[in-house]
């Protein structure tokens, strides 16, 4: 980038007011406190959560790690709508809005949630890297050998927040295991389809999905988990063959 | 610079010999740490409700939302059809003063309501067939935009059939 380009970049352009949500196991209670906080042209949801702790409050408990959408740990919800703070920008949206953290998992501190009972409805085993298929004609370089992706899914658990079923039955296991699971049947690596299939036969799995689409409309790295909640129950359905129902070309 | 063992005795003596180090349940806060935090939701109301918020949600989410509440509402309308139905055991004197009330006019709006709520329920009942089958699952949006047009067509010849235009 150009120094000018990052001066404007850096530029202050204007101020966001952010409404946070507030709580403390040991204060009892919850509670919103509101931020007035400068911004620029490129300022991320994220960028301003730190900005308050490093200059208005320190205590304010906010996840992040990776700042740039690859570690999923950052998810709040944004005037209701699951977001990743670190891809939010404020300037493309409204001068006040309301940060809350995820829905569905029990609150640890402010935006930080506990992300147990999420890991916790995952099958037992599923692959987390693969053979890129983004770059099938690439000649990797000889240290590398082969091309290799992280799986789509980011664990972020903005398909579990939005999900409207979950919000109404805390057995649903949800759809980031229930799309971790139709991955293991697309590419078992050593899994038992059986197994899996078992698993996702029963009423707080694929059938307990009501078509909502929400996780697919609010995943940010395009994991498409309602699709593939789809493909699991017309596997269970038609017994088609796994792997054939995805492309991700 | 002091070493592991003489940190260890002066911390010891700064608070008075209390066992701070390698329990932490003697720590500010240790009792706190065990509580469990509340479970945030959608919406104001109950977390039972949350999927009746329609803010930030997109088009699956708020054809879910509608789908649930024109079930109900249809589920609501049956017992009330039947407890309406019911008059007829009053006799003939009484449904015919009943059926003098409901086919006027701003009544019928009632019916064109209905029928609105029917065919929200019915078409979306097939785009939810088709997609949760996993037959159509990647034309789930353009289903919603083909049911919605269809439905606006045949509620406005519903309409004009109820107030009797055709």
């Amino acid at each position: 980038m150009a120094t000018a380009d990052l001066e404007t970049a850096c530029h202050v352009s204007g101020t966001r007011r952010l409404r946070v949500y507030r709580y403390k196991r040991g204060d009892g209670g919850e509670r919103f406190d509101e931020f007035d906080v400068p911004i620029g042209e490129h300022t991320t949801l994220l960028d301003a959560l730190d900005w308050i702790q490093s200059h208005v409050d320190p205590t304010l408990v906010t996840r992040h790690s990776c700042l740039h959408a690859s570690c999923g740990t950052c998810g709040v919800r944004v005037d209701g709508r699951e977001e990743l703070a670190c891809l939010y920008k404020l300037a493309e949206h409204r001068e006040q809005i309301t940060v809350e953290p995820l829905a569905n998992l029990p609150v640890l501190s402010d935006l930080a949630v506990d992300m147990r009972p999420f890991y916790a409805h995952f099958p037992q085993s599923h692959p987390i890297i693969r053979t890129s298929e983004l770059v099938p004609g690439a000649e990797a370089p000889d240290e590398v050998g082969i091309f290799m992706r992280l799986e789509d899914c980011i664990e972020c658990g903005l398909c579990v927040s939005a999900c409207p079923v979950a919000s109404t039955s805390q057995d649903y296991v949800g759809p980031a295991a229930l799309a971790a699971a139709q991955r293991l049947l697309e590419e078992p690596r050593g899994a038992d389809p059986d197994d899996v299939l078992r698993w996702a036969d029963s009423s707080e799995c694929a059938w307990h999905c009501h078509v909502g689409m929400e996780c697919s409309a609010v995943c940010p790295v395009d994991a498409i988990p309602a699709e593939r909640i789809m493909a699991l129950r017309r596997r269970l359905t038609f017994g088609r063959p796994a792997g054939k129902e995805h492309s991700n070309d | 610079m002091t070493d592991a063992g003489s940190t260890t005795t002066e911390l010891r003596a700064v608070t008075g010999e209390r066992e701070l180090l390698g329990d932490a349940a003697q720590f500010p806060g240790a009792s706190e740490r065990e509580l469990p935090g509340p479970i945030r939701h959608h919406g104001p109301g109950p977390a039972v409700s949350g999927w009746l918020d329609p803010r930030g949600r997109a088009v699956g989410g708020r054809a879910f939302a509608l789908h649930r509440l024109t079930g109900i509402a249809l589920v609501i309308y049956l017992y009330v059809h039947l407890g309406i139905l019911s008059m007829l055991l009053v006799g003939r004197s009484a449904w015919h003063s009943f059926l003098d009330v409901v086919t006027a006019t701003g009544f019928l709006a009632f019916d064109v309501l209905l029928i609105l709520v029917l065919l929200f329920h019915a078409l979306n009942g097939i785009r939810v067939a088709l997609v949760g089958s996993g037959v159509a699952v990647t034309r789930e949006r353009a289903l919603f935009w083909a049911g919605t047009l269809i439905g606006a067509c045949l509620i406005v010849l519903a309409a004009l059939h109820v107030f009797g235009a055709i």
